[in-house]
C-alpha cells in the first residue's frame, strides 16, 4: 500500500503542468474516481483545506490522502512521491541551465518568455480578484496591498511582502472583532 | 551558512503562500533577492522553466535555487523547508483540529490575508513587466522590442480568451513568447 502510495502519486507529480488546480482535478480522477482512495466529499474538503492552508496545494493532498489511507507513513510516501519527479527534473535542469542559456538562439527565446511570464502572474491576481467575494474590507486591503506592493518593488525597499500579510490578517481580526459582537447578540446566539 | 539560510528562507515561503503557486512567487522573489541567490533575469527564467515543467511551481522553484546555489544538498534542502510546512499543517489538522477550518476567527484571519495575496500577487504581475520593458532604457539600449513583445502577447492571450472563448494555457503562451524572442531577435 505505501509503495502504491508512492507510485501513484509519483505518477501525479510527474504528469501535471500547470501547479496546483491542474492538480486537484488529476487526483480527484484517480484517488476518488479510479483507486477509490477518498470519496468524493473528502476530496471536496481538501480543496476547501488547502486553500485555506499555506504551501503547495499538491502537497496538501498528498499528505491528506497518504495519512487517510496509510497513517504517517502513507503521508511521507505520498508527498515524498509527489516531490520526487520535479525535484529530479529540475536537478538536470539547474546542472545545465546555466550552459544552455549562452547559447545565443536559447537566450533570445528567454528574452521572449520574460514578456510572458508578468502577464502570467498579473491574470493570475486578476483572475483570483474575480472569484473573491467583494466586500468593502476586502477591496481596501486588496487595493492597499497592491499599492504597497507596488512602491516597495519599485523602489527596492527592504520590507518582506509577509509583514503586509500580517497587516492585513491583523486589521481583519480588529475589523472582525469590532463588528462581530454586536451581530452575534442580534443573530441570539 | 548558505544551508541554513536556504532553510529559513523557503521555510517562510512554505509557511505564508496560501493560495497556491502564484502566491509563492511573489515570496520567493522576497527570499530570493534580499539574500542576493539569483539576480532578477535569472529568476524570471527559472520562473518560466517552472510553470512549464511538471510538478508544483513552488517545489521547482525551491529545487533549482537550493541546487544552483549550493548543489544537491541545498537542493534538497530547500525543497524539504518548501514542502514541511503544508505537510505538519495538514497532519495537525487531520489529527487535532478538524474544527479549525471553519472556526470565525481563523477565517476573520483568512479574509484579510487573502485579498492581501491578490494584492501582492497583481503588484508583483505589474511591477514584472514594467520592469521587463524598462530594462534596455536603463542600460541605454533603445529596444522597443520588450514592449511590443507584452502588448503582442497580451492580446493575444486575452483577445483569444474573448473572441475564441478558449483560455491559452501558460505553457502555449510561454511557448509563444518563446518563439517569438527566437524570431524578433535572430532576425536583427
Amino acid at each position: 500500500m505505501i509503495v502504491s502510495l508512492f507510485l501513484t502519486f509519483a505518477k501525479i507529480g510527474l504528469f501535471t503542468f500547470g501547479g496546483g488546480y491542474a492538480m486537484i482535478a488529476i487526483i480527484e480522477d484517480i484517488c476518488v474516481e479510479k483507486k477509490k482512495w477518498i470519496t468524493h466529499d473528502e476530496m471536496m474538503d481538501i480543496t476547501v483545506i488547502a486553500e485555506a492552508t499555506p504551501g503547495p496545494i499538491a502537497i496538501n493532498c498528498a499528505t491528506f490522502v497518504g495519512y487517510r489511507q496509510k497513517g504517517i507513513w502513507g503521508a511521507i510516501s505520498a508527498t515524498f512521491g509527489v516531490v520526487l519527479p520535479s525535484f529530479i527534473i529540475i536537478y538536470l535542469i539547474s546542472i545545465f541551465l546555466d550552459n544552455f542559456i549562452e547559447i545565443a538562439w536559447i537566450a533570445n527565446a528567454f528574452k521572449g518568455i520574460r514578456a510572458a511570464v508578468g502577464i502570467l502572474i498579473l491574470d493570475a491576481g486578476i483572475n483570483m480578484f474575480k472569484k473573491m467575494k467583494k466586500k468593502i474590507l476586502s477591496c481596501l486591503i486588496m487595493a492597499c496591498s497592491f499599492v504597497a506592493m507596488l512602491l516597495i518593488s519599485v523602489f527596492a525597499w527592504n520590507f518582506s511582502s509577509i509583514f503586509l500579510m500580517l497587516i492585513a490578517a491583523l486589521v481583519s481580526i480588529v475589523v472582525f472583532i469590532i463588528q462581530g459582537v454586536p451581530s452575534e447578540k442580534g443573530g441570539g446566539k | 551558512m548558505i544551508y541554513l539560510e536556504l532553510l529559513i528562507g523557503f521555510l517562510t515561503v512554505g509557511l505564508f503562500s496560501f493560495g497556491g503557486a502564484y502566491a509563492a512567487i511573489p515570496l520567493i522573489r522576497d527570499v530570493v533577492l534580499s539574500y542576493g541567490w539569483l539576480d532578477e533575469e535569472t529568476l524570471t527564467n527559472m520562473i518560466a522553466i517552472s510553470e512549464s515543467t511538471p510538478g508544483p511551481i513552488m517545489v521547482n522553484l525551491a529545487t533549482y535555487v537550493g541546487c544552483s546555489k549550493a548543489g544537491v544538498f541545498g537542493g534538497i534542502i530547500a525543497t524539504f523547508a518548501v514542502v514541511l510546512p503544508a505537510f505538519l499543517i495538514i497532519l495537525v489538522i487531520m489529527v487535532l483540529l478538524k474544527k479549525a477550518i471553519g472556526n470565525k476567527y481563523v477565517n476573520a484571519v483568512l479574509m484579510g490575508i487573502k485579498p492581501c495575496i491578490i494584492g501582492i500577487i497583481a503588484a508583483t504581475g505589474c511591477y514584472m513587466i514594467l520592469n521587463n520593458c524598462v530594462t534596455p532604457m536603463k542600460q541605454q539600449v533603445a529596444d522597443f522590442w520588450p514592449i511590443c513583445m507584452t502588448a503582442i502577447l497580451a492580446v493575444f492571450y486575452y483577445g483569444s480568451r474573448m473572441l475564441l472563448k478558449k483560455k491559452v494555457s501558460p505553457i502555449i503562451l510561454i511557448v509563444i513568447s518563446a518563439v517569438l524572442g527566437v524570431t524578433v531577435y535572430g532576425i536583427k
